[in-house]
Order: C-alpha cells, then sequence, then structure tokens
C-alpha cells in the first residue's frame, strides 16, 4: 500500500543525491566572501525548506483527517513531523558549524532566522509527548491532527515574520531580488533542494510501509490468538473483522504509532 | 583553491558527516524494525502451519 514506487524513488533520490554532490564539490564556485565553509549551505538550506515544508504538509494531512475521519491520515501526517523533526536536529546542527565557521560563534541569539527556526523545532516537539500521553486511539489521532494544523500554520506565519524583521548575519536566500546567487550556485542549490526532498519522500514512504506492516502483522497475531481461543473452547471460526467480544477488532491500535 | 583538509574544511566535512549519520542511523533503526517484523512474521506463519491437536 504504503511501498508502492519505493523502488524507483530511492533510485531517483540516489541520483539525484550523487547528482548534487557533484555540483557541490565539483561545480559550484568558491564563494569569495565565505570560502570553502560556503558549501555547507548546499546541505543546510535544502534540509532547512524540506523540514519546514514537511510540517506544513503534515498539517495539510491532518486537515485530511479531520475532513475524512480517515486515520491513516494521521499516520502520514505523523510520519511527516517525525521526518521534519530529524531534519530539523541537522538543520540546528549544521547551521552552528557554518555560523562557528563564518561568524566564529556557534549560536547568535539576537538573530531572528536562527531562534524562529529553534521555536519551530522545539514547538514541534511537543508533539510527541502530546500524542503519546492520550491512549485512545481516536483521541490521539484527533488531538494529534489538531496540534498539526496549528503548528503548520504557524510555520509560513514565522517565515514572512522573520522576512519582515531587521537582519543581522544570517543571509536571505530567497529575496525579492532574488537571492544575489550567480546562475552555478542557484542550478547546484535547485539539484539539492531537489536531492532532500526526494529523500524525505522515500523515507516517508519507507517509514509508513514499516509502520503499516506493523499494524497489519498486530492484526493478524490478534485475530490467530482469539481464533485459536474459541477453537478450544470448541466455537466456530471467527467471523471476518469480529474481535474478542464479538465486536470489531478494536484492542489492537489501527496504526502502531509507538512501534 | 583552499586546501580542503585544514580550515573551513574541516567544518564543511564536519557539516556532511552530520548530515550523513543522521540518515544513516535513522534507515538502520528503520532496518531493525523490519527485520523485527520479519522475524514475527516467521513466528506467526509457523504458528498458522502447526499441526491442530
Amino acid at each position: 500500500m504504503y511501498g508502492s514506487g519505493l523502488r524507483p524513488l530511492s533510485i531517483a533520490t540516489a541520483v539525484a543525491t550523487a547528482a548534487a554532490a557533484v555540483l557541490i564539490f565539483f561545480y559550484a564556485p568558491i564563494e569569495a566572501d565565505q570560502g570553502f565553509s560556503q558549501k555547507i549551505f548546499y546541505v543546510h538550506v535544502p534540509m532547512a525548506i524540506v523540514a519546514l515544508l514537511g510540517f506544513v504538509a503534515a498539517g495539510l494531512m491532518a486537515i485530511k483527517h479531520l475532513r475524512s475521519r480517515d486515520r491513516s491520515w494521521d499516520l502520514r501526517s505523523y510520519v511527516a513531523i517525525h521526518l521534519s523533526i530529524i531534519l530539523g536536529v541537522g538543520v540546528l546542527v549544521t547551521g552552528s558549524i557554518w555560523a562557528k565557521a563564518s561568524w566564529g560563534h556557534w549560536w547568535r541569539w539576537e538573530e531572528p532566522v536562527l531562534v524562529s527556526f529553534l521555536i519551530v523545532f522545539l514547538l514541534y516537539c511537543v508533539y510527541f509527548p502530546l500524542r503519546f500521553s492520550i491512549e485512545d486511539p481516536d483521541r490521539q489521532a484527533r488531538y494529534s491532527s489538531v496540534f498539526a494544523i496549528t503548528a503548520g500554520a504557524f510555520v509560513p506565519l514565522n517565515f514572512v515574520a522573520v522576512r519582515l524583521a531587521e537582519q543581522v548575519l544570517h543571509p536571505r536566500v530567497f529575496s525579492q531580488t532574488g537571492g544575489d546567487l550567480p546562475g552555478e550556485m542557484f542550478l547546484t542549490l535547485m539539484v539539492s533542494l531537489l536531492a532532500m526532498a526526494l529523500l524525505f519522500v522515500t523515507l516517508w514512504k519507507l517509514e509508513l510501509s514499516a509502520k503499516h506492516a506493523a499494524q497489519q502483522l498486530k492484526r493478524l497475531r490478534a485475530r490467530l490468538e482469539l481464533q485459536s481461543e474459541r477453537r478450544a473452547e470448541g466455537r466456530g471460526p471467527v467471523p471476518a473483522g469480529a474481535g474478542a467480544d464479538g465486536g470489531a477488532v478494536a484492542t489492537v491500535p489501527a496504526h502502531p504509532t509507538s512501534a | 583553491m583552499p586546501d580542503p583538509v585544514s580550515g573551513a574544511g574541516a567544518y564543511v566535512a564536519a557539516a556532511y558527516i552530520v548530515f550523513v549519520t543522521l540518515i544513516v542511523v535513522y534507515v538502520a533503526i528503520i532496518g531493525t524494525k523490519v527485520a523485527r517484523i520479519e522475524r514475527e512474521l516467521e513466528s506467526l506463519a509457523r504458528l498458522v502451519e502447526e499441526p491442530e491437536p
């Protein structure tokens, strides 16, 4: 279900990543001001853009969940936030390394871009304790979706606020004047962005299919155990979709988010 | 071109190592989960194929 198209997607990701690596180290020129350390830009910026888009996409998936009551959309939203958080860790660490190389400081609290990204990251870190503090699967999915929508709406607002804020040190990549990137650098950035986006979608599908397989397995095991219990009691076979109490198999979470 | 091993090269290498490590660890965790699912599936298959008493 979720694993369809994973093989071509993985190949496309590998090709795009290899192309990006070649462009970064053999094609893009050395930046006059920052020198070789500017190469961090090609991993840091795509990671930040894809992480933020992942948060927004998770919010859209959460809307879909609340509209359709289909919990598979909640699972999609959860996995997108999970992956964006992982990329967020990468953004903060590579950003700090780049800051140290360029500005001589690991972190600048007066820089709005850095602080705003940290706020977004910490906001989404709250998602996991919130999600796993709710035991009822339906309520868990509903509350998580409300959080994902609210936080997802905050991301573009935050982006606009940062654009309006006074620039301290952090460069603006996509400004109204086009960001002043030379052609070779812009092409390299675009290929890196494509590779990062493909990597995100590949890993998202991979985690989704692993979670779906775990879910199916739990259902099968529960059904098999029920069947053997009924057989031991001398009762008939389990009707399709029936649980231990004769109702639907509801004791098994529809998706093992903690798996 | 500056010597990529010294100075800025160390920072660039550190940044890319962080990125690659994150992805490798993530894929390894997912791989472990898939391996566990496979093991459970095998045990389930054995349970199904067991002759009834």
